[in-house]
Parts: C-alpha cells; sequence; structure tokens
C-alpha cells in the first residue's frame, strides 16, 4: 500500500502510518463564540468540515422512503487534528452547544476524552445548557472565556463563574482563540484536569 | 455551510447505500480506517475513493469530510468494505461510555503531546 503514485499534491497530510489510537475533544458552545477560530489555531490540518443526518428514530437514512423521505435533519460540524506522536492522533470537534443538537453531540461525541465549553462573556447564557448537560453526563470539562475586542464589561473570572454558577473543581480560564499558543493551553487545561481526575479514580479502591 | 440545516439528500444516501439504512456502529469516528487491498475495476466508486484514501491511516470522520457525505452513509460503506476483507480498522482504546476515564497512563502520554506540539 505504500505507492505514492496516486497521491496529488493537494491532497491532505496522511497520518503516520503507525498511527492506532483516535482520541476525542469536543469544543461546545454558541453560534459565533470562536469553535472554528480554537480549532483552527490548533490544528495540523485546515478544518474540515462533515455531517451527520438524523431521523427521529435517531438513525441514518431513512429506511421508509429514499425517495418521498420524512425530513431528515442535517447538522454539520467541522473537525481539525493533531497528531501527539506517532501513535496517537487527538481529533478536535467544534459542536454547536444550543439545546436543539445535542441528540447529534450524545451520538457522536462517546467516548470523548472531555470538552471544552467556550463562553462568551456578551451572550452568556448560550453557554447555560452546555454546562448542565455536561454535568448530567458527567463528562468532564473546562470552561474557557474567549474574550472578544469588544468585551467592554470585562468580567473577572470570578464574576463569570458565578454567573454561570460553576463549581470550584471546573477550571476556568480565558483565552484568545484566534492564538495557538492560547488554543494550546485550553487543551493542556483541559487533559491536565481529566489527569487528575483520573489519578483520584485510580487512588480511590 | 458551516450552519446546521435542515435539508439533506435522501435520494443521494438511498442511492448510495443501496437502500440500507443501519449503519455499523463499530465505527467511532475516530476509528482508524487502513486500506488491504487496491480498488479494483466495477467497484462502487465510494468504496473505491475509500480504498485510495486509506492507503495511509484515515479517521473514518476525514473520510466523510473528504467523500462529502454524512458519517452515517460512510458507516455503511465500510461495513461493506470491512465484510469484504478490504479493509482493516484500528479503534480507540479510549472509555467507549461518556461516564468512565481514560487511564492516567493514556492522558499523561496526551499531555506530554500537547505540550510538545
Ligand atoms: N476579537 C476576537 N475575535 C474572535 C475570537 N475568536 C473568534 N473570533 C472571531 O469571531 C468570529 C466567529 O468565530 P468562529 O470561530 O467562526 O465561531 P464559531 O463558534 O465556529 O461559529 P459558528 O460555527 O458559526 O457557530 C470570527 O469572525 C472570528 O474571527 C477572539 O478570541 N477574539
Ligand atoms: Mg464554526
Amino acid at each position: 500500500m505504500g505507492s505514492a503514485i496516486s497521491e496529488l499534491p493537494s491532497r491532505r497530510t496522511p497520518l503516520a502510518d503507525a498511527a492506532e489510537t483516535g482520541l476525542k475533544i469536543v469544543i461546545v458552545g454558541g453560534f459565533g463564540v470562536g469553535k472554528t477560530t480554537l480549532v483552527r489555531s490548533v490544528s495540523e490540518i485546515r478544518p474540515l468540515n462533515t455531517e451527520e443526518v438524523m431521523t427521529q428514530a435517531g438513525v441514518g437514512v431513512d429506511e421508509t422512503s429514499g425517495v418521498a423521505a420524512k425530513t431528515t435533519t442535517t447538522v454539520a460540524f467541522d473537525f481539525g487534528r493533531i497528531s501527539l506522536n506517532e501513535r496517537m492522533v487527538l481529533y478536535l470537534f467544534g459542536a454547536p452547544g444550543q439545546e436543539r443538537f445535542w441528540f447529534l453531540w450524545d451520538r457522536l461525541f462517546s467516548g470523548t476524552l472531555g470538552a471544552v465549553v467556550l463562553v462568551d462573556t456578551r451572550r452568556m447564557d448560550d453557554s447555560w445548557y452546555a454546562i448542565d448537560r455536561l454535568e448530567h453526563h458527567r463528562t468532564p470539562f473546562v470552561v474557557a472565556v474567549n474574550r472578544f475586542d469588544d468585551d467592554t464589561a470585562g468580567y473577572s473570572l470570578d464574576e463569570i463563574r458565578q454567573a454561570l454558577a460553576l463549581p470550584e473543581r471546573v477550571p476556568l480560564i480565558d483565552c484568545d482563540a484566534r492564538l495557538r499558543q492560547s488554543g494550546k493551553d485550553v487543551l493542556i487545561t483541559l487533559v491536565d484536569h481529566l489527569y487528575e481526575l483520573a489519578m483520584a479514580q485510580e487512588m480511590t479502591p | 455551510m458551516r450552519r446546521p440545516v435542515d435539508t439533506g439528500d435522501p435520494d443521494r444516501l438511498y442511492t448510495v447505500t443501496g437502500g440500507r439504512s443501519r449503519a455499523d456502529d463499530d465505527f467511532d469516528l475516530v476509528t482508524l480506517v487502513v486500506s488491504e487491498s487496491e480498488p479494483t475495476a466495477g467497484m462502487q466508486s465510494e468504496h473505491a475513493r475509500i480504498l485510495d484514501l486509506c492507503r495511509h491511516p484515515t479517521a473514518v470522520v476525514e473520510i466523510a469530510a473528504e467523500l462529502k457525505l454524512p458519517i452515517t452513509v460512510v458507516r455503511i460503506l465500510l461495513g461493506d468494505l470491512l465484510a469484504m476483507g478490504r479493509i482493516t480498522a484500528r479503534h480507540p482504546r479510549a472509555a467507549q461510555s461518556l461516564a468512565s476515564l481514560p487511564d492516567s497512563a493514556l492522558l499523561k502520554e496526551v499531555l506530554h503531546g500537547l505540550r510538545n506540539l
């Protein structure tokens, strides 16, 4: 399978042949909060877009019709990727956080390491549902505040924690989704948090 | 384009999958797929494209993006290829349930990889 003849230069950089473990982190947040920007700033590939088709029953293509199909819902999401080493590759998914899209979240993102909730302080209400849902599922997460230039209110992290009723144990940080280093810091904060949780769990018999 | 929309094209999906609707749930979004043979003449074009793409390990979600097909449809196509022995799948070893954590050794490796970016 090693032949490179058919590989056009435009093709995406392939993974290492030794790649064997795919991992997932979900970036969730309201419209325009900076999900795609964050994915782009840390991804080794240009963010790609894909979609899932859903029906009421949660099965893909409608069985009974094919022609006069009842309405299916297509939900688009984008993703990027980071090769962590020769064997491990991390995928980052940007997912809409609104209530009506969580059926997608439940289905697509099972097995995720954890989540980043991106918050825009000008529209804090958009974050409520995501946080609530993650806690309900006991999916570990961190909250990153994407500070926009015209965010004049300048709430402190403490004020934001209060406004979101976020427990102390959930890490809360500032970020600028446009900056690679900042995006990296968000991911490291999440995985650090996961590591602590895993250690604590492994200590308890 | 990035916004979730309400259309979909059931006709096309129906054709590609031969009318089947049950996806193979074994294929996670980040399952890495590797071709075990070259595409052959007369093969369904989507099958051939997948074999072409997966000369190097390729995640299910990347196959879907590249083929511009929904994940569900790609899972069905991958199920076909797996049954024919034309691909192998490297499944994620992270916990499959939403509530359970992966082990600390794996997380340490992830941290190390992120810090070295
Ligand atoms: N000033 C500032 N602008 C940002 C920041 N992050 C993102 N933006 C801008 O905000 C806009 C929306 O960002 P996106 O990354 O597309 O947001 P999104 O969450 O993916 O949006 P949807 O997918 O449409 O829900 C873009 O014009 C970005 O350039 C930031 O940290 N600071
Ligand atoms: Mg986006």
